[in-house]
């Protein structure tokens, strides 16, 4: 599971990724750069998409476990006994959030093979509160993501059902993001969609600690505040604070026939 | 202090449209081993889910343990354990592992714990499979480590929804002489079954549902006997003219019709039958067969319903 789940981050990276960018080095020739800002490639600029992309695969599909304790009877077991019924959601939110590190970190490792430069002139200091706060993102959208799918788990009957609607969900999810490409140019419509995509928000987190808050790529110039990182964190505070109450509610209403 | 370990009253019980559980009350003693019996589909599974919480409480008033069930769901989990109807084990978890979770789901410590899983997998001849894959078990096996995990917590109330379904004659004699082990320490035995043996041997009473009604109550003895000590079954060729005969016998406790065959419950079986031929005989009408029995549940189930309980599980088998 882990390893399947890892292939695929891997041939974004490397297929999608190398090609790509090798055609924009065409297409869009790299701006004039400002001197002491330093100018990303498109492959460090995506990467932290593809770790966006894996953890919300990973996670969403995560609720199928609930589906399939629930019909094989095994949730039987955890319903009929006095554990409380959020500590079901925290164990699965856990599981999940463990797989996710460890896919963030061989992505960082794999992709540095591939010529992702993260950290790029960071200090050994910044680079351990980098770390920290890449967890620390990683953690609240993961966790948003897997309240989320237990909660289409749990009020969904079929496994089918489930995955037409995490399909349904991951690709607005991912692509109405600034996961592959820059939102500037994007039509309003999907712009606004953006802007209310957590997914949007955890990138943000994710390149500002592995990029700095200043950094050319794209022809563009990013620079992130850090009013605008605490948005986002809050942003994605919220996401998994109401995506657990949905969850709990759901769990707590199961009823087991 | 009560000594009903539990007791029910007025509960219903609604799928949508359906009343699955229509108004029954029971109580459970202390100590006792107590059967639901009926035929798939009268309620028992959805009386046991109520009971072990797994259904919210729609209608009625139920006590476990001195514990309300609608205000005090945590203290019932915390003090009864669960053999389910479906098996509801972990095919990746070994023998001793299934136990393992189950105790930490309990929050039992460590040491008790260990001392009581070797315990039960003494008891339940799982010795030598401890280390084995669940999905390596055989369906005795599964049962056995199922009740074990049941006892595990040491509870005060056992629910067993329908303990030895699809097992092999052995096992379920087997999965009975546990049952009976376990209750001599002192442990409450709920269960339901649509076996009559099965009810018949292990229990103390046994309480007969049937289309979400209890109609009948008592133990095995006491419920055969209610019928009268025993049980003719009589085909002729004219049903209606011979069941007005027998009707003016003063020996008929009890008389039903069914579609093919008339059921007489009579004090005296033997020396009745000679009575019965010569009455119908005279009267010009011809038998087709004629049977005593002793009375069995599955006469008792006839009494009150009209059907056969035997029936209704082949249908059921066939339709599986």
């Amino acid at each position: 599971m882990l390893f399947t789940s890892l292939v695929q981050p891997a041939l974004w990276l490397a297929l999608y990724g190398i090609s790509m960018s090798s055609n924009f080095k065409v297409i869009i020739p790299p701006g004039p750069s400002i001197p002491g800002i330093p100018t990303i490639d498109y492959l460090t600029f995506m990467a932290a998409g593809v770790i966006a992309l894996t953890i919300l695969f990973t996670c969403l599909y995560s609720g199928i476990t609930l589906q399939f304790d629930k019909e094989f009877g095994l949730m039987k077991e955890m319903l009929a006994s006095p554990l409380p019924r959020s500590h079901i959601l925290i164990g699965l939110s856990l599981s999940g959030l463990t797989k996710s590190i460890i896919q963030t970190l061989i992505i960082i490792g794999f992709g540095y093979i591939l010529g992702v430069r993260f950290f790029q002139d960071f200090a050994f200091y910044n680079i351990f509160i980098s770390v920290l706060g890449m967890f620390l993102f990683i953690l609240l959208f993961a966790m948003g993501l897997l309240f989320l799918s237990s909660t289409v788990a749990l009020k969904l009957k079929t496994h089918e059902g489930l995955q037409g609607v995490i399909t349904l969900l991951s690709l607005p999810l991912f692509f109405a993001s600034n996961a592959l490409y820059p939102l500037t140019s994007l039509p309003l419509a999907i712009r606004i969609m953006s802007y209310i995509n957590p997914v949007s928000y955890f990138i943000l987190g994710l390149r500002y600690f592995t990029l700095g808050s200043d950094f050319y790529s794209f022809g563009d110039y990013y620079s992130y505040s850090s009013q605008e990182i605490v948005f986002a964190l809050l942003f994605l505070l919220g996401f998994a604070s109401i995506t657990y109450l949905f969850a709990l509610r759901t769990i707590k209403r199961v009823k087991i026939t | 202090m009560e000594s009903y370990e539990v007791s029910v009253e007025g509960l219903e019980y609604r799928y949508d449209k359906i009343k699955a559980v229509n108004n029954i009350s029971f109580k459970v003693k202390k100590g006792e081993i107590f059967s639901f019996l009926g035929p798939n589909g009268a309620g028992k599974t959805t009386t046991i889910n109520v009971l072990t919480t797994l259904l919210p409480i729609q209608v009625g008033k139920v006590s476990i343990s001195g514990y309300d069930l609608r205000n005090q769901p945590d203290e019932i989990r915390k003090s009864i354990g669960i053999v389910f109807q479906n098996e509801t084990l972990d095919w990746n978890l070994t023998v001793r592992e299934t136990l393992e979770f189950h105790g930490r789901l309990y929050g039992i410590a460590k040491r008790t714990r260990k001392k009581r899983i070797d315990e039960l997998i003494e008891i339940t001849e799982l010795k030598e499979k401890e280390n084995e894959f669940v999905k390596n078990l055989s369906g005795g096996m599964k049962r056995r480590l199922e009740i074990a995990r049941g006892l595990l917590t040491r509870p005060k109330v056992l629910f067993l929804d329908e303990p030895t379904i699809g097992l092999d004659p052995n096992s379920r004699i087997r999965i009975w002489s546990y049952i009976k082990k376990v209750n001599k320490e002192g442990v409450t035995i709920f269960l339901t079954t649509h076996y009559m043996d099965e009810a018949d041997h292990l229990s103390n009473r046994i309480c007969i549902i049937d289309k979400g009604k209890i109609i009948a109550n008592g133990s095995s003895e006491s419920l055969k006997h209610s019928l009268g000590m025993d049980v003719i079954y009589l085909k002729t060729n004219q049903n209606e003219m011979a069941s007005q005969l027998i009707e003016e016998m003063e020996e008929l406790k009890k008389l039903r019709k069914t579609s093919s065959e008339l059921i007489i419950s009579v004090e005296d079986g033997p020396k009745t039958v000679p009575k019965l031929i010569e009455k119908i005989r005279n009267n010009g009408i011809e038998i087709k067969s004629i049977n005593l029995k002793k009375p069995s549940l599955d006469d008792v189930f006839i009494q009150y319903t009209g059907r056969h309980l035997k029936e209704e599980q082949e249908k059921t088998i066939s339709n599986n």
